[in-house]
């Protein structure tokens, strides 16, 4: 009773007008920035962190500033969707896994099924993560401290095996994809040692590393273009994502045909966004493969299915919220942007950890309190545009692929302000469009360059931990049930093509 | 396309051990260090620096030996099929598109994006999606305007403008 008591206080002082307001605008900022490929939610926040200061000296809070960036965060999540459906490119890593089904269902000419799927699916995994932290943040909390090194990288070894066990037909391809990915991931300084490593041809440039956007831009950006181009010789020109009010309200009620996705999304995201440097680019994959697993029709996923395009969405804006919570309850940041929102909560002179709660009951609450507004106004306002982000469907495909191509330049430069990657993508672009007519699937590599960072470092800790010694992934409680699973999901095609010609064998007998 | 499946396995089979032994390289600056002592447990240190690298490698050379022999058993799509890996649409596509791109890259380190953007938004919606010169001109033009906005002045991130630079001057006093 004390917390629904605290809470209705909180949503109350959030939606004062100049919150709202603050709230309204930060949601519009966050979507817009989160919908452009190369910058997502830690741009905005970052960019506009001077800004609050401004709000602070205006309304005398600390909670007004704090409000503003969260609905930047919030608005983000929702954006990075939009890129995703409609132009094919990840506006950000958490939005990737939202491009397998989201793009194919926008080729399809049912954009407007896609959009309001992710807006309403990000609405439901947001609302549960709410809940959840509203009513559990401080146990929950504990939880996310037993997850260490050994755990983080059982979490990560699962994630890749929802992709081999549930991957394409082409097993090695699949595997040769991931590999690569994390192999790309590892190029530059190694964060333990120190030593660089992989710096091909000794280009200085390599020393940095190979982002995440410079590939995943290539890929989706480039070589997804050419590709479609070359399919579609320029007959395609999506002008059947027609949009009406009708058309929108039919999907609305369509949605709850998601219901699978959204649910597992939003479980799955929350879970894996509260624990410390996973975030929720791991949360989204995660979820879509788990999906994908436990559908009846697994078959149809990558061809245009709304569970596919829901248990991402619901999983990175339920990971968002989740993020929030070491970050507020422990003072350890579980993504980069939440790194961003606790410099700033340092800033305003608040401590964020176990005393939070306690110690500044006016801040946290309000702030809870916001979270719920401003997931409420970035679902309306997501709504309300779809007909303008549908409207570049409409566009003739000889206008929208060179503004495609020069989003994707634009956006990488933006990301890293490094010409080197600019070419570097261009490169990716070429090089997938190549692999993916030989049936290569391309999405395992670019989740590997995004787990590749977090999987190498927790998985040479524990072996350091352990000197050397690999059954600690077995051996710890939590560790140990999770690397299980992962193995026999690996293992799965394997079963299954032995099951598959021990059949033919016995047909062939009959 | 049965063909282009081979090579490729190939080639990503050479890649995967060029990356093997680029993993094996030691820090420069330690001579002490040879080749390959990075790729195991070391003692006190746990895995070295090309542990992760190398062991994946040597993965991504199973899976080319593995795509390989089902190219032989001629199991999977690529290795049955007959057509060609680019056809003759694909491969003027590629000339054009592609090198479009790369020109507008090798552009913008002369006249830098919004100088860049122009000339290959002309190229491409005029000569390869011959629109108007109308509608070419309109979206040419808005389209760098827009970016410059966008980047430059809404979120603070300088794109570089090559020989143009004294052409922004003023629009920075105004904006900046």
């Amino acid at each position: 009773m004390e917390i629904i008591a605290a809470l209705m206080d909180g949503v109350w002082q959030a939606l004062q007008p100049t919150n709202l307001l603050l709230a309204f605008i930060g949601v519009v900022v966050g979507l817009f920035v989160g919908a452009m490929p190369g910058l997502g939610s830690v741009n905005g926040v970052a960019i506009l962190l001077p800004f609050t200061f401004v709000i602070q000296e205006m309304t005398g809070s600390a909670t007004s500033p704090m409000i503003f960036l969260a609905a930047i965060y919030y608005g983000a999540m929702y954006g990075g969707a939009i890129s995703s459906i409609t132009l094919g490119i990840p506006g950000a890593s958490p939005a990737v896994a939202t491009t397998f089904d989201g793009r194919p269902l926008a080729l399809k000419g049912q954009a407007d099924k896609a959009l309001v799927t992710a807006a309403l699916a990000s609405f439901a995994g947001a609302t549960v993560a709410n809940v959840f932290f509203t009513a559990f943040a401080p146990p929950l909390a504990s939880v996310a401290l037993k997850f260490g090194n050994p755990e983080i990288f059982a979490l990560m070894l699962m994630a890749f095996a929802t992709f081999v066990g549930l991957g394409g037909d082409d097993i090695p391809k699949t595997i040769f994809s991931i590999c690569f990915g994390l192999v790309l991931a590892a190029v530059g300084f190694d964060e333990i040692t120190g030593a660089p490593r992989l710096a091909f041809f000794d280009i200085v440039e390599f020393q940095h590393g190979i982002r995440f956007l410079v590939l995943a831009i290539g890929v989706y950006g480039i070589g997804e273009m050419i590709w479609t181009i070359n399919s579609s010789r320029y007959k395609q020109t999506h002008t059947e994502a027609n949009i009406t009010f009708a058309t929108v309200t039919a999907a609305i009620r369509e949605f709850p045909k998601a219901w699978k996705g959204t649910s597992i999304g939003s479980g799955l995201g929350f879970f894996v966004g509260i624990l410390p440097a996973a975030g929720a680019t791991p949360g989204s994959l995660m979820a879509y493969g788990v999906t994908k697993m436990v559908s009846k029709n697994p078959e149809k996923f990558g061809q245009g299915d709304v569970d596919g395009v829901a248990a991402p969405e619901a999983a990175n804006n339920s990971a968002s919220t989740g993020a929030m919570l070491p970050m507020m309850t422990l003072g350890i940041p579980g993504s980069p942007t939440t790194a961003v929102l606790l410099a700033g909560m340092v800033i305003w002179g608040l401590q964020p950890g176990p005393l939070l709660f306690s110690n500044q009951p006016d801040f946290v609450w309000p702030l809870i309190g916001s979270f719920y507004v401003s997931n409420f106004i970035a679902v309306i306002v997501n709504l309300a545009f779809i007909p303008i982000f549908l409207w570049m469907l409409r566009m003739p495909f000889t206008i929208l692929a060179p503004l495609i191509f020069v989003l994707s330049v634009v956006g990488t430069y933006a990301a890293y302000q490094n010409m080197f990657d600019v070419w570097l993508m261009l490169l990716f672009g070429f090089g997938f469009y190549f692999l993916r007519i030989l049936d290569y699937p391309v999405a395992p590599a670019v989740l590997a360059i995004v787990l590749g960072p977090i999987a190498e470092p927790t998985l040479r800790q524990s072996l350091l931990l352990s000197d050397g010694d690999w059954s600690i992934f077995f051996t710890r409680p939590i560790a140990g049930p999770i690397t299980v699973v992962a193995i026999i999901l690996i293992l799965l095609p394997v079963f299954k093509l032995i099951r598959d010609r021990l059949r033919s064998r016995s047909k062939e007998a009959t | 396309m049965r063909k282009a499946e081979l090579i490729m396995a190939i080639v990503l089979g050479l890649l995967s051990i060029y990356l093997m032994w680029k993993s094996g390289e030691g820090p420069s600056w330690d001579p002490t260090v040879q080749r390959f002592d990075n790729i195991g447990l070391i003692e006190g240190e746990g895995p070295g620096s090309g542990f992760w690298p190398f062991w994946l490698s040597l993965i991504m050379l199973g899976c080319c030996v593995w795509t390989g022999v089902n190219w032989w058993r001629r199991t999977t799509p690529p290795s049955q099929s007959e057509e060609p890996f680019l056809d003759s649409y694909a491969q003027k596509m590629l000339l054009f598109v592609g090198g479009g791109l790369i020109g507008f890259l090798a552009l913008i380190h002369v006249v830098g994006f919004y100088g860049a953007m122009l000339v290959f938004l002309i190229y491409y919606l005029y000569f390869l999606g011959r629109h108007s010169i109308t509608q070419t001109l309109a979206i040419s033009i808005g389209t760098p305007i827009f970016s410059f906005f966008f980047f430059d002045v809404a979120m603070r991130i300088v794109l570089p403008k090559g020989y143009l630079e004294p052409l922004f001057i003023p629009l920075y006093d105004m904006f900046l």
